[in-house]
């Protein structure tokens, strides 16, 4: 049994140590809003927060997860409430959707670190891959956070 | 009011219309009641519920696949009858004739493709809107004793002038399903429009809200209670078959529980989706490769480029004046095109069961008729006794028009007598998907006094019909091949399009607005190649080829305006231009680019389109910039190359997509216009390649004539 510490809650799961978090979550604690993408940390649909810091899980060993706060999309709010989920329906970034809690989760570790950041930043923190292209939404959205931070 | 004609078979019912086949055993927030159709709901008709607590909740015939659907087809039915989008719920239809799209010319069948849904349902959705519109203030009048025609309704409520008098549609239902349906009840003038061609809060998605907290139940988050995930080991080789299987270190893997051969590979069920996919890399199987074994990529453009010159089997798809006897300056190029993966950003999965005779699926499927068919197929029971739950997809680009997923998932899930989630990996989906065709395109043109006399076209590609449709193709032209060849909005007197079949053994496919997005790269590359030969400017050369006012001319100079065309560029910066025609729909694009190193910069994109009338401007932006996005990521990087019969690519590291960095800023210009809606989910995918070409043979002189730039800039 290994214990984790998600969304605030202690959850125990039955899994082998080398599970990737990103399975644990979706499978065993049915969290489904953290998405697979590609199992190799490239397209970052899998993007958690871990002690804050934005996290691809699909490569990452549930047993290195252990003692540090786990933070999922569902954790940011079930209505929309939190800055980033709002300035995402403002600018009505979305399209196919299936990326986009990667996306969110990403953006939200860079403005926690970084308020008010410029393109370049934006740039060089969001590699996460959108096949419907919403890029140029996405960084109006990162943008309008900042201001209404 | 007048008694409207009526047949005693249309009157309404209030409960089973819709058949209990609509109940969903998994509930899909923001999408649907989970029990379906109550029986306190009104349904005048196959597209519309509306209950007492003031919900409308409107069926889905296409899939919504990030194109917009969920919300452009209920604008158009709220619009008429006179609701809010607020209070709207959106229900995937299941398979039925009653929401097939017509407008693909396929037949009765559910289908979202083509960029069709908005032009298919433009009318039957109004209508159906309006009807229940009449239905509702007929009640009201009734109610209250009281002339029709002195009511009024606007966001779900009927009033009367003149006096307080007022209801809820929802307070009204019992009365309006004891009504006659009417016929021919009178659309909205598009003045009368409230939520078509409407921007601003009351126009956003409604599937947006759920797509920010994790909450869309796309075909990966389907949940089924007992069911197992299967990961399937399929033949690395196109169409090669398993010979023999040893499953000992598979079945040691911790989680999994079964090991069994389908007709696809070999299966390995477990009890998460990890422990599959970790048993698939364990199965050692022996493969009958069979007789694509051969293939290779370079040997395939050999022998396209065989055909052509031999012109074996070449077919006439268009014959104008005498293409072959005119005099004047002669220009012959060819042009070749990679095969290319969809790379939906969800995986290909689907989850089924079979059980008792019967069969449920659920899946991201962008051709539910097609899928249950499918389904029946595999589970061996008849067509009526599956059930299809379609779901949010995560990406459609035309890969889930296809069915083979669905297939896997019922094949497993009777095998192992129970229900089960068939999931892909990135390298599955990526080395076994229904690619673009590879295509070798032969062209050549006559200048007179700097005007295109004569144009030749010789297409040679695998055909998308020889497999789905093959009854659809004339003359042994495969036309879903051949747009932005045949339809050239161009005037040229003459003008010879020939097609040659290239069968070859590679599972093809449609990729968003096939074949256009290739073809449109050849005719707007060639014909820029022509303006400078002919010393013109590139919008000048093709304006003077299209009729002033034309709906093409009008995009091209609009494109050109807001783009600044003509004007001095920063140094190192050149502007190229492309046309486009898909859908129904009219297209310019203007890209910014420098080159930076081997590779080009894109800076600025403007596009401006003619869609006809638009039901949701936001949409149309975010659609022409999402589709100039895709079209961008093919056009820098996008190819599939074969080595003995295997795709090389596995991932997203070797077939790469664009990121942020990468993305420009993209402006969307709409033309105004009263014309009936047209496509716009694929319209900007096909010219962003040509444009850049075109700007970068301004910049070095250099004509490109393949894709992608990565190697043709190499």
């Amino acid at each position: 049994m290994i214990s984790i510490i998600v969304n605030g809650e202690q959850r125990d799961v039955d899994v082998a140590p080398d599970t990737p978090l990103l399975w644990v979550l979706r499978d065993e604690l049915n969290l489904t809003g953290t998405k697979f993408g590609c199992g190799v940390a490239q397209c970052g649909c899998c993007t958690v927060h871990l002690d804050g810091v934005a996290t691809r899980t699909c490569v990452l060993p549930v047993s290195q997860a252990v003692g540090k706060q786990i933070h999922t999309v569902e954790s940011l709010s079930s209505d929309n409430a939190h800055r980033v989920q709002k300035a995402w329906i403002a600018e009505q970034v979305p399209q196919c959707g299936y990326c986009q809690s990667g996306q969110i989760m990403a953006a939200t570790a860079l403005l926690n670190k970084t308020p008010h950041p410029t393109d370049a930043q934006i740039d060089q923190a969001m590699t996460n891959i959108c096949r419907c292209g919403t890029y140029g939404r996405i960084r109006a959205a990162i943008h309008r956070g900042a201001a209404e931070a | 009011m007048e008694s409207p004609v009526f047949d005693r078979a249309d009157f309404i019912r209030l409960t089973g219309m819709l058949g209990a086949g609509l109940a969903l055993a998994i509930n899909v927030p923001g999408c649907a009641p989970a029990a379906g159709p109550s029986a306190k709901e009104f349904a005048p008709n196959a597209w519309v519920r509306i209950a007492p607590d003031d919900t409308v909740t409107v069926m889905l015939g296409k899939s919504e696949m990030g194109q917009g659907v969920a919300t452009g087809l209920p604008t158009m039915l709220a619009d008429e009858l006179d609701a809010s989008l607020q209070q709207v719920r959106i229900e995937f239809a299941p398979p039925g004739s009653q929401y097939a799209d017509l407008k693909m010319g396929m037949g009765p069948i559910m289908i979202t493709g083509g960029s069709t849904s908005i032009a298919d349902m433009w009318i039957p959705l109004r209508t159906a809107g309006a009807t229940a519109r009449a239905m509702l203030v007929a009640a009201a009048a009734k109610q209250w004793g009281v002339d029709p025609a002195s009511l009024r309704t606007s966001d779900g409520v009927v009033r009367q002038e003149g006096s307080d008098r007022r209801a809820s549609y929802g307070s009204l239902v019992a009365i309006a399903a004891t009504l006659p349906v009417p016929a021919n009840v009178p659309l909205k003038s598009r003045d009368q429009f409230t939520l078509i061609g409407k921007t601003g809060k009351t126009a956003q998605r409604i599937d947006v809200p759920n797509k920010v907290n994790g909450k869309s139940v796309f075909g990966i988050d389907v949940r089924v209670p007992g069911m197992l995930y299967a990961a399937i080991a399929r033949s690395p080789v196109f169409g090669g078959r398993v010979k023999s299987f040893e499953a000992t270190k598979a079945k040691a893997v911790h989680g999994v529980t079964h090991v069994v051969q389908v007709s696809n590979g070999v299966a390995v069920v477990a009890k998460n989706t990890y422990a599959a996919f970790q048993g698939q890399r364990a199965l050692n199987i022996v493969w009958n490769e069979g007789p694509n074994a051969h293939l290779n990529t370079p040997a395939l453009f050999a022998a396209a480029e065989e055909l052509g010159r031999t012109r074996k089997n070449e077919r006439v798809a268009l014959l104008k004046g005498n293409p072959g006897h005119v005099e004047g300056r002669v220009f012959e190029a060819t042009y070749r095109g990679p095969l290319l993966a969809h790379a939906t950003m969800e995986p290909q999965n689907a989850t089924a069961h079979v059980h008792d005779g019967a069969c449920e699926v659920w899946a991201p499927t962008q051709g539910p008729t097609a899928a249950q068919e499918a389904a029946a197929k595999a589970a061996g029971v008849p067509l009526e006794r599956v059930t299809l739950h379609t779901t949010f997809l995560g990406g459609g680009f035309g890969r889930r028009l296809e069915t083979d997923f669905v297939t896997e998932a019922v094949e497993v899930s009777k095998a192992i007598r129970g229900p089960v989630k068939v999931q892909w990996s990135r390298e599955d989906d990526t080395q076994h998907d229904f690619y673009r065709p590879m295509s070798v395109n032969n062209v050549r043109a006559v200048l007179q006094d700097g005007k295109v006399v004569s144009l030749s076209h010789q297409v040679v590609q695998a055909s998308l019909l020889r497999r789905a449709l093959p009854r659809l193709m004339k003359n042994g032209v495969d036309f879903s091949s051949m747009a932005d060849v045949v339809d050239v909005p161009y005037r040229i007197p003459n003008m010879r399009v020939t097609y040659i079949e290239h069968e070859n053994g590679i599972p093809i496919g449609s990729v968003r607005a096939p074949q256009a997005n290739w073809n449109d790269f050849v005719t707007e590359s060639f014909i820029d190649e022509l303006a400078h030969a002919a010393g013109k400017d590139p919008l000048a050369f093709r304006l003077a080829m299209l009729p002033a006012g034309s709906r093409s001319a009008r995009v091209l100079k609009l494109a050109a305006d807001k783009a600044g065309w003509g004007e001095p560029q920063r140094p190192g910066i050149a502007q190229g231009i492309a046309h486009v025609f898909w859908g129904g729909t009219y297209g310019a694009l203007v890209a910014e680019v420098s080159l930076q190193g081997k590779m080009p910069k894109v800076h600025r994109i403007v596009t401006a389109v003619d869609c006809g009338t638009v039901v949701n401007p936001d949409i149309v932006t975010q659609q022409s910039q999402g589709a100039a996005n895709f079209g961008l990521s093919a056009a820098l990087s996008g190819k599939i190359t074969i080595q003995n019969g295997r795709v090389q690519q596995s991932n997203f590291y070797d077939f790469t997509v664009l990121h942020m960095a990468d993305a420009p800023p993209i402006e969307v210009h709409i033309v105004p216009s009263s014309e009936p809606p047209s496509g716009i989910g694929e319209i900007f995918v096909p010219p962003i390649a040509p444009a850049i070409a075109n700007a970068i043979f301004k910049l070095n002189g250099k004509r490109l004539r393949s894709l992608p730039f990565s190697d043709a800039l190499a």
